[in-house]
């Protein structure tokens, strides 16, 4: 236990894992015990049991925060931090050996001999099926039929023992010797002082698990792992070589020369093209029982065995890391590769708690940012470049007068007309202020600012709409052609109109708002009571007051629930607009990150975008509650 | 002269899909200034229709109205409505609801504020000014109704079932402060009502209307509404007089109704 908590991240992930536990349990059992103690509503079906029970959030926070810790493989990372160093270890000694593994039938189902074997006899049966039905003449049936004879009596001699040559025999034996002898090795656990001192150097090079940039540390640092490692490179080294070994004996090899002779030979004097044809299949046939990797069964037996006996031993000596793989790594496995190991599976696309949150400290760092943007800083700006954004060049055109020319004495005086122009371009000095700025900062002000027209140009209009046939007859077309358009479909255009930088954003955003708007608030003006109408009406209430004092606060409800949706939308339509192009915003950030691969800041993204949603949310609902509490009550 | 006057009224819906219903014919009458006039009818006869023609929502399609001495032509602050529901604005509190006739007027902000003082305590509502109207019950929201109809001084009220929508008690309460309300302002009232009883104890006159097509039936002038000023509505309920006319009317609708459902079955 003294390497569970190794280092202080560890430690906060494995006491924060237990703590998690014991909530989740606790919240649990409390919630059960309340169930049995609450019998004074017998029915069900009553909404009233769905109030209350913040310990079912507790149980529900929890568990999703223990789903997170264990499928991310951080719990497992706490608890052992050198379990993912042993298991490359292991890997690696696995990896080696697929090579000889994949020829016995291990993992598949028969010798790979025997499927060759069998293969190339239904190809030679094949080809003598075609014969038959080609309608050839005696003569070449004549000089076909004993190539097709030849051939398989070639293959068929791959399988006998007696035709097989010595040094084969002796290479088979050999490897399985080899073997053995590493699986004794490993057995026997032994390790030479070298390799011992070998583990102190990896240790300090790659300290542990995700501690430095690398994901797992390659080297052995556990003396386990450092005995896997030992035979893993001699047993790559077997494998190479036992795929090598090839069952030709001279024999052989003068028949297949033979073979290929007469077929080219056949080829050559023939102008039938079906004759040529089948030339060709044999030749194909000929070249993979050329391969020459059937054995007899026989000869291969040490070798199997062998493998067999290394698999037991690389088993037994896992001993409780076969446990710990399959327990706190859940959904996945660590893969070797022939310079890295790698997590796969859960433990890769689902980032560690712990790993997030340190590249969000980063990402968070103003002075780093991402992609030279920080995630949410201020910076200082003038006044004067404000002026020079908001305020339009053109109104210095409007000044009477002309702009001033420079004199003989090549100097350039000022007049109200260039003073404006000063002005409106911000070419002025001025002190400056905090502005925010930043990917949230953007991504925000995109969907407020898109929001914002949305509002003030669309209440109106559908004021307007749920008052006057015209208005509704004539603008209803408009909208309701444009409103089903899923948003995204328009962005390639809108981009294109207005750039990709704000504007076509915002004004993508303004389009999704305005029909929102339009639609909310008509069916709030549509939704006023004809008697306070008439009410309003006997009170001596002109219409514009009737609107502004009675039909708007009558349609705030259905407005201020169109604004949420709004929210809502725009959020979810930005994104996906900074996704197709621009150099700023959250969208930017997770298409980056995707082509990157960046899991960690992928998720870092995605967790932003639901707060930041469901912040917007809450204050909507505290608005909401704020503005209209007569809701429903009216 | 502020009578009302009606003059051979005749009002005919067009409905879209082209069939015409005649909802008043011929109504003729003359409200002289101060008089408290009930309108009792069964369901349909007209009521609603002829309330708001006077109201000035409607155009009657024949005849017309006289208020003042001019006709009427569309909704205007000399002709207050109560409405059954109130009708509140509840987006606002019961003394801005109240104040809302003086705004739209862009009165004095003092002077309004303390008539709208004056006009809570008036409907018994002192106190409540700060509070929402969805809080309040429905005898209080009719009081609002009331107020708010009342502050704005009109020559004419007109009340569309005012309490129809409440419990008995807090009924026979209102029909007292619509008596107290007629006695201490001196205005003209014209309320309408399904319920027999409260058309006996709120009209000096009494319509009956009688449906398809609506017109005045019966007229009756009444002492009840006399009676209740000094006396316990329950003693004037208990009244010889007040029952012999209760039957009286009472048969006359059943055999109104009897003669719709005869129709119709
Ligand atoms: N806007 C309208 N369009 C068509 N018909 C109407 C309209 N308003 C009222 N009516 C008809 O006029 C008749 C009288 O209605 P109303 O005045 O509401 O009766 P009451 O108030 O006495 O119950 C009814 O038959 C009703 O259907
Ligand atoms: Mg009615």
């Amino acid at each position: 236990m003294s390497e569970v908590f190794a280092s202080p991240r560890g430690l906060i992930v494995g006491g924060l894992f237990i703590v998690l536990l014991i909530a989740l349990i606790w919240a649990i059992v409390y919630g059960r015990k309340l169930a049995r103690t609450e019998v004074t509503d017998l029915v069900f079906g009553n909404p009233q049991k769905a109030l209350g029970g913040w310990h079912w959030v507790i149980s529900g926070v929890s568990a999703i925060l223990i789903f997170w810790l264990y499928f991310s493989w951080d719990a497992a990372r706490a608890f052992f931090p050198n379990v993912a160093n042993e298991l490359c270890q292991v890997a690696k000694v696995e990896s080696a050996v697929v090579p000889m593994r994949s020829a016995f039938p291990f993992e598949s189902r028969l010798l790979r001999g025997t499927s060759l074997l069998s293969r190339d006899s239904t190809q030679i049966a094949q080809i003598r099926g075609r014969i038959s039905n080609l309608d050839l003449e005696a003569e070449q049936v004549g000089s076909i039929e004993p190539l097709l004879d030849r051939l398989g009596a070639l293959q068929v001699s791959l399988a006998s023992p007696d035709s097989m040559a010595p040094e084969t025999a002796a290479a088979l034996d050999g490897i399985a010797a080899r073997i053995n002898e590493l699986a004794d090795q490993l057995d026997s656990g032994e390790l030479s002082a070298e390799q011992v001192a070998a583990i102190a150097t990896a240790r300090e090079v790659d300290p542990g698990w995700g501690n430095t940039n690398k994901e797992i540390p390659i080297d052995p640092i556990t003396e386990r792992g450092a005995r896997y490692a030992a035979v893993a490179a001699p047993l790559l080294e077997v494998s190479k070589e036992y795929t090598s070994i090839r069952n030709n004996s001279p024999a052989f090899l003068d028949e297949v020369a033979a073979i290929d002779a007469d077929i080219k030979a056949l080829i050559a004097s023939t102008d039938s093209e079906s004759v040529a044809q089948i030339g060709k299949d044999l030749t194909k046939v000929l070249k993979r029982i050329d391969d020459a990797v059937i054995f007899p069964p026989s000869a291969l037996q040490p070798v199997e065995y062998a493998l067999a006996n290394l698999h037991e031993v690389h088993r037994d000596q896992q001993g409780s890391l076969r446990l710990i793989d399959a327990i706190a790594l859940p959904g996945g496995r660590i893969v070797a590769g022939k310079t890295a190991c790698t997590e796969q599976g859960s433990g890769r696309w689902l980032p560690k708690p712990s790993d997030t949150i340190r590249k969000f400290v980063g990402l968070a760092d103003p002075t780093r940012g991402y992609k030279g943007h920080a995630l949410l800083w201020y910076k200082q700006k003038t006044l004067a470049e404000m002026a020079g954004f908001f305020i339009p060049d053109w109104i210095a055109d409007l000044v009477p007068g002309e702009y001033p020319r420079h004199n003989e004495a090549g100097e350039i005086g000022q007049n109200l007309k260039s003073k404006i122009l000063n002005i409106a371009t911000g070419n002025f000095a001025s002190p400056s202020v905090p502005i925010p700025t930043g990917h949230i900062w953007d991504s925000m002000m995109r969907v407020l600012t898109g929001l914002f027209f949305g509002i003030v140009l669309g209440v109106p209009l559908g004021l307007f709409m749920g008052l006057s046939r015209f208005a509704k007859g004539f603008f209803d077309p408009l909208i309701e052609l444009y409103r089903p358009v899923p948003p995204l479909a328009w962005a390639p255009l809108i981009l294109t109109i207005f750039g990709i930088q704000d504007d076509g954003k915002i004004f993508l955003l303004f389009m999704v708002a305005f029909a929102i708007m339009v639609i909310s608030a008509r069916t709030g003006a549509t939704g006023t009571q004809l008697s306070k109408i008439h009410a309003s009406h006997s009170l001596g209430a002109s219409r514009w007051q009737i609107l502004r004092n009675v039909i708007l606060p009558n349609s705030l409800p259905e407005i201020l629930t169109g604004i949420r949706i709004s929210i809502g939308v725009c959020w979810g339509t930005l994104v996906a607009a900074e996704m197709l192009a621009g150099t700023t915003g959250i969208g930017f950030v997770e298409n980056v990150a995707r082509k990157q691969n960046d899991y960690e800041i992928i998720w870092i993204t995605i967790i932003l975008l639901g707060l930041l949603g469901l912040l917007f949310d809450l204050v909507m609902r505290w608005v909401i509650s704020r503005t209209i509490p007569w809701r429903g009550k009216g | 002269m502020s009578d009302l006057i009606a003059d051979q009224v005749d009002m005919t819906f067009t409905m879209p899909s082209g069939e015409q219903v005649h909802a008043l014919k011929d109504v003729s009458f003359t409200l002289k200034q101060g008089e408290l006039l009930s309108v009792l009818g069964p369901s349909g006869c007209g009521k609603t229709t002829l309330l708001n023609l006077i109201a000035g929502f409607l155009r009657p399609t024949g005849g017309q109205f006289t208020l003042n001495d001019m006709e009427i032509n569309g909704p205007g602050v000399e002709r207050g409505m109560v409405f059954q529901q109130g009708a509140l604005f509840e987006w606002l509190t019961v003394a801005e609801n109240v104040d809302f006739g003086l705004r739209m007027k862009k009165a004095n902000k003092a002077e309004s504020a303390r008539k709208v003082e004056e006009w809570l305590e008036i409907v018994g509502l002192q106190g409540f000014g700060n509070t929402p109207t969805y809080q309040l019950s429905g005898g209080m929201q009719q009081r609002v109704a009331l107020a708010r109809c009342l502050i704005n001084d009109p020559d004419l009220i007109l009340m569309d079932e005012p309490l129809g929508a409440l419990d008995a008690l807090t009924r026979e309460k209102m029909q007292s402060l619509v008596l107290k309300i007629w006695k201490e302002t001196g205005k003209t009232i014209m309320i309408i009502t399904h319920s027999v009883e409260e058309a006996l104890l709120l009209g000096e006159r009494l319509f009956v209307m009688a449906p398809r097509p609506g017109r005045l039936h019966k007229e009756y002038h009444l002492p009840f509404a006399e009676w209740g000023l000094n006396q316990d509505l329950r003693d004037v309920k208990k009244h010889d007089d007040f029952g012999t006319v209760r039957e009286e009317i009472l048969t006359m609708i059943w055999d109104m109704e009897e003669e719709i459902m005869g129709k119709t079955a």
